[in-house]
This record gives structure tokens, C-alpha cells and sequence, in this order.
């Protein structure tokens, strides 16, 4: 397994398909520390990058590895970071500071059951609050979540390029279950995404690095192409430099999150399945959404109108879209391996005019399909 | 000392800066100023890095490519500048608080790599910007607002932790010796590899006015005072070097350097 051989179809598991997704949309720098269950993000990448021309460094911490795929990325590489649950919570601090500098960079983070150091080893999907508000203070959040290794791959390559459109870090969630799993992987893909190319050109004379006013951020000019700015985590003007003002610095706060809110359509990833004239409607996503399909088949199988609502884009929410699926829904059920992080969404985007049931499960075991048959069927 | 045209390097704009009366830092930006003047490096290719704290605001002030990143994370910040671009001269500043309690594990990971960056550490033995907390490098038994009673702790000898870890270039100056603070400062900015200077800097405002040095005239007497050189140093028992600030060159050498063998490893794989 190679960057070379791309046509041959490969098994790959989703950790491995993240990484050279990686590499073919560009991705020269990683940094990052080592831990279950994503590690062999960074073991692969280690392999692959100076083949490539790319730097793999292995930080002393994940706060390290994170502030240095910042700094890689301002001197004008494409990059990326790998974590899990303890390592996702280190590296906030730093993800805060990209949000507000709009530096572009990738942030994977594989799911394993939490809290605390909870079960490396294990699946589950208790981090999609925290990759929304994770870092303190109102900032943008920007969360694409896989559940097959094509997804994987295709959403690794999207997450470059919408970190690099949108100048902000994007989140992709993985979970331990497709970050394990092997599957086949054909190239290319059919629906192949296309790398974003950055307006080439960009002015020097009076480049503003922080103007609020454009629909999209100014390409970044890295640093050491001769347009010397300053980066700061301080609320600033449009030149970079810290504010005090009241105004300006709403202005800056306010920019962040509406360059993201203001393009949700665009950022809206659903894949739907026979949810058109659909009684039941079942939401899922990541791992979760692999045993969903089992269930929704075998209720199909019984009789039952159940449509599918897989978001690959968990944040900014599609809300739109939900509401346009669950139209003809009597009863909503999520299934996820967490308390309800997302269900609670749910109920909000539908405006609690159908019932949302949950089927969540912790302590480290995949969901069945059965089990929420169960539930579909209103058995348990 | 030759003449060097500072507003050239300065956003002028910017100033007056916020450091109090009688703050070391400005001497020790003086200093790198000249030291980057002297190697040459320009705007445009070099970057200026620095975390949070008194320190931290110097990348406001000088006119290149400036970082001002997050509490303690500078050097993990210019890491990965150096890396994704060796061609760039990239400086560090930070202080005592920033670059050994928060920052330490950075700073010495950093020396380990050897990794060719400068790394400049203003020690004004106090959290200056945070209004006088107990630092990493506040002597036992000074007073500060985290230490009403009395320092507990014993400081950190910060040149020495960072020559035990690695590093091709180590050395300690005042801000009252300027003269050999700028020898040093040329010597660790010339310097191929991991180069790192602690600058002894007073602060009058935060730590003098608690600990019986009224004003910066004092504080700066008391740097002379305490000052030996590193040759004297060792002349000195332990007991005597207690409450010393030894100056000069603690290490110099000339070890293999983290990009270029990165560089290396690249054309090896390429190459095959």
C-alpha cells in the first residue's frame, strides 16, 4: 500500500484512508502524539510524508502538535492533526487560536468512550458537542463525520478544502469503529471531490489578512512572501493588530461565526435514504449509521415505511434538510453511542412537533442493528 | 556600537509600548534588533514568535512576520514555521513565566530536537502583565501576590535546564550588561541549530516594589552585583554561586540540525 498504485482498489481501514486522502489533497505537514484509537494516522503519515516531500513530526504533547500544524500552516503548508477523546480536550486551547487567527487546518479526531481516559480502545461518539464547543468563547464550528472508508476518504479531501475556503479549522470525526474497520477502496471515487484552488493573484498592495467584509476570508499570504502582518489570538482589527474598540471587536467575533452560518447550505452534507413519504425516520451518523442501514432494511423487510438521515456534515447542523426528510415522519429515532448529544439537536431542528426517540448506547459496543430495530418497532 | 536604524525594524505606529518605567524589555528588543540587523535577516524572511505575558508583546512592535500565539505554545507554534519553511530565521520570545512553567515542556523538547530556531527568554522572575504572581524562576523567599509569606519554592536555573536538554547554542546576559548581551545575542542568532539566551530583565513594578528595590536604578545595581562571569563561576562553591547570576556562554557546539536531516531523510526516500 502505497500513494503510488491509485487505480488498484486497496483495503484500507479508515485511518489508513484518512491519511492518504490526506496526502492526494496536499497535505504536507502533520504533527501530532500518539494515541488510541488514532494513531495510525501519524504511523502512516510518518511513512508516506517525506516520500512526498511532506514533514511528520511527533510533538512532545497534543496542545505541541497542535499549535505547530498552525504554525505550518502560516509558513504556507497544508495540514492536518490526529487525536482522540484526551488529546481532543489538550488540543482546544490551540483550535480556539486557529478559529480566531483563521488559520486553515484538518483536526481528526477517532471517537473512543469517555470521559476522562474512558476505553482507548472502544467506540464510541461522545465528542460531537465538544467538536462544536469544545474551545471557549463563541466561535465557528465546522464537524465532518465519516462512516464508510470511501466517506472517509472523500470527506478527508473536503475537509482541506473547506478549512482552506473558509480559513478555519475543520473538525472530521471519526469514531473507533470506521477507524478501525478495513474495507475496500476503489479510486476514483464516484462522487471524486475536486480540490479547492486558491485564488491565485491575491493583491499584496494593501492586503488586509482579517477583512469582515467579503463573503469568503481573503486567501492567507503565508508568511515569508513578503507581506509582513501580525497574527494575534486577541480579538483584532482587519489588519491583524489587537482592538480594544467595542465595535471592531464585534466585528471580528461576529465575522468568525457568520462566515461559517452564512454558507450552511454549502456546507449541508446529507445522504438520505427512501425518507420520501417516510413514517418512521431514522437518524444516524459515523459507526452508528452502518448498523442503521441493517435496521431500516430489516423494517423495510417488515413492512414498515423507515427512511434514513445520515449527516456527514454534523455541524453547522442541516437543520433545513432535516426538517425536509422528517416531513412526513410521525416518530424520529437517533441512534448514537453517546447520551443524546445529537438527539437533543434533533428535537430543537424539528421544533418538538414529532417525537424524537433515542437508542443511545455506552460502554464501549457497537449499537445493533436489532436493537434499534427495536426501538423502530417501539419494543423497547 | 555601529549605528543601526531601528524604526526601520519598528512599527512605529505601535508605539509607545506598554512595558512600565524601568521594565528590562525594552533593552533586551534593542538588543535583538541589533543582532538581527547584524545577521542580516529582513523582514521578509524572518518571523518573530512570542507567547503571552510582558514578553509577548514585543511581536507587536517590530515590523516583520509576527506571531503573538497562546500561553506558554511559542515555540511549538515557530516549530512548525521552521519545518513547513527552513528558509525562514525564525526568533522566540518569551519569559519566565511563558517559557518554563506553562511552556517548559516546549522549550525543552524544542533544545532536545535541536531545531534551528532562537529562542530568546526575558527572566523577570515574576508574572509581570498578571500583576506579580510567583514565577518558575522567583528566588526562594521572595514575596510576590501568590507568595504573601515568602517564596517556598527554589528557582529554576533556566540556561542550565535548557543545556542539559540539547541545543547547539546556550547563554545567559543581563539587560545591564549590554554590551556582551549583544555579543551574546549575535553569537546565538548566527548559530546553526537550537540557539537559546535567557536575558535577565528587571521588573520594578512587580517584583522590585514587594521585594526591597524601590525603583529600577536599584534593580539594575543589583544585576551588577550579582553578575559573575561563567569562568568564575566555576571558581565558586555552590553555596557562594546561590543567589549568582552567571553570564556568558554555558554551551557551544555544533550538532546536526533537525531540518537538515529531515532534508536529508526526504532526498534519501526520493532518491530510491
Amino acid at each position: 500500500m502505497g500513494t503510488e498504485d491509485k487505480s488498484v482498489p486497496r483495503l484500507l481501514t479508515g485511518n489508513e484512508a484518512v491519511a492518504l486522502a490526506a496526502i492526494e489533497a496536499g497535505a504536507r505537514f502533520f504533527a501530532g502524539y500518539p494515541i488510541t484509537p488514532s494513531s495510525e494516522i501519524a504511523e502512516t503519515l510518518s511513512r508516506e510524508l517525506p516520500k512526498v516531500g511532506g514533514v511528520f513530526i511527533q510533538m512532545e504533547d497534543e496542545i505541541a502538535a497542535m499549535s505547530a500544524i498552525i504554525g505550518a500552516s502560516l509558513a504556507g503548508a497544508r495540514t492536518l492533526t490526529a487525536t482522540s477523546g484526551p488529546g481532543f480536550s489538550l488540543k482546544q486551547e490551540a483550535i480556539g487560536y486557529a478559529c480566531e487567527t483563521e488559520v486553515p487546518c484538518v483536526v481528526v479526531n477517532v471517537m473512543r468512550g469517555g470521559p476522562s481516559t474512558g476505553m482507548p480502545t472502544l467506540p464510541a461518539q461522545g465528542d460531537v458537542m465538544q467538536a462544536k464547543w469544545g474551545t471557549h468563547g463563541d466561535h465557528p464550528a465546522i464537524v465532518l463525520c465519516p462512516e464508510r472508508i470511501d466517506d472517509a476518504w472523500e470527506l478527508t479531501i473536503r475537509a482541506f478544502n473547506i478549512a482552506e475556503k473558509f480559513r478555519t479549522p475543520v473538525i472530521l470525526l471519526l469514531d473507533e469503529i470506521v477507524g478501525h474497520l478495513t474495507e475496500k477502496l476503489v479510486l476514483p471515487l464516484k462522487k471524486q471531490p475536486k480540490l479547492f484552488d486558491l485564488p491565485q493573484n491575491v493583491s499584496k498592495e494593501g492586503y488586509l489578512p482579517y477583512r469582515f467584509d467579503g463573503e469568503y476570508p481573503p486567501p492567507l499570504i503565508p508568511v515569508g512572501q513578503g507581506v509582513p502582518y501580525h497574527v494575534t489570538g486577541l480579538l483584532h482589527d482587519e489588519t491583524g493588530f489587537p482592538t480594544n474598540d467595542p465595535d471592531l471587536a464585534e466585528r471580528n467575533a461576529r465575522w468568525l461565526v457568520d462566515k461559517v452560518e452564512n454558507h450552511k447550505d454549502e456546507l449541508a452534507d446529507v445522504e438520505l435514504d427512501e425518507v420520501d413519504g417516510c413514517d418512521i425516520l431514522v437518524f444516524a451518523y459515523g459507526g452508528c449509521a452502518r448498523s442503521a442501514r441493517g435496521a431500516v432494511r430489516m423494517a423495510r423487510e417488515k413492512g414498515l415505511k423507515v427512511g434514513l438521515f445520515k449527516p456527514r456534515t454534523l455541524w453547522p447542523f442541516p437543520e433545513k434538510e432535516l426538517q425536509e426528510a422528517a416531513k412526513t415522519a410521525k416518530r424520529v429515532v437517533v441512534a448514537e453511542m453517546n447520551l443524546g448529544q445529537m438527539a437533543h439537536e434533533v428535537e430543537w431542528a424539528l421544533g418538538r412537533s414529532i417525537p424524537v426517540e433515542l437508542h443511545s448506547k455506552l460502554g464501549g459496543e457497537p449499537i445493533l442493528p436489532t436493537e434499534i430495530l427495536a426501538t423502530i418497532e417501539g419494543r423497547d | 556600537m555601529e549605528r543601526v536604524d531601528y524604526d526601520k525594524y519598528l512599527r512605529t505606529s505601535r508605539i509607545p509600548h506598554i512595558w512600565c518605567p524601568g521594565c528590562g524589555h525594552g533593552i533586551a528588543m534593542k538588543s535583538i534588533l541589533r543582532a538581527v540587523d547584524h545577521a542580516g535577516w529582513t523582514k521578509e524572511n524572518t518571523v518573530w514568535v512570542s507567547g503571552i505575558g510582558c514578553s509577548g508583546r514585543i511581536t507587536g512592535y517590530v515590523d516583520f512576520n509576527t506571531l503573538h500565539t497562546t500561553h506558554g505554545r511559542a515555540i511549538a507554534f515557530a516549530t512548525g514555521i521552521k519545518l513547513a519553511n527552513p528558509k525562514l530565521n525564525v526568533v522566540v520570545v518569551t519569559g519566565d513565566g511563558d517559557g518554563t512553567a506553562i511552556g517548559g515542556n516546549h522549550l525543552i523538547h524544542a533544545a532536545r530536537r535541536n531545531l534551528d530556531i532562537t529562542v530568546v527568554l526575558l527572566n523577570n522572575n515574576i508574572y509581570g502583565m498578571t500583576g506579580g504572581q510567583c514565577s518558575p524562576t522567583t528566588p526562594q523567599g521572595a514575596k510576590a501576590t501568590t507568595a504573601p509569606y515568602g517564596n517556598m519554592e527554589r528557582p529554576f536555573d533556566i540556561a542550565g535546564v535548557v543545556a542539559a536538554c540539547g541545543g547547539n547554542f546556550v547563554a545567559r546576559g543581563t539587560v545591564y550588561h549590554v554590551n556582551e548581551l549583544e555579543k551574546l545575542m549575535r553569537q546565538a542568532f548566527l548559530k546553526h541549530g537550537f540557539s537559546f539566551i535567557e536575558v535577565m530583565s528587571p521588573c520594578p513594578t512587580a517584583f522590585g516594589r514587594r521585594n526591597k528595590m524601590k525603583n529600577a536604578i536599584v534593580m539594575m545595581e543589583d544585576l551588577k552585583e550579582r553578575s559573575v562571569s561563567v569562568k568564575k563561576a566555576k571558581d565558586l562553591t555552590d553555596e557562594e554561586r546561590e543567589d549568582k547570576i552567571v553570564n556568558g556562554v554555558l554551551l557551544d557546539r555544533d550538532k546536526a540540525e533537525y531540518t537538515d536531516l529531515y532534508r536529508q531523510l526526504i532526498e534519501q526516500l526520493r532518491g530510491s
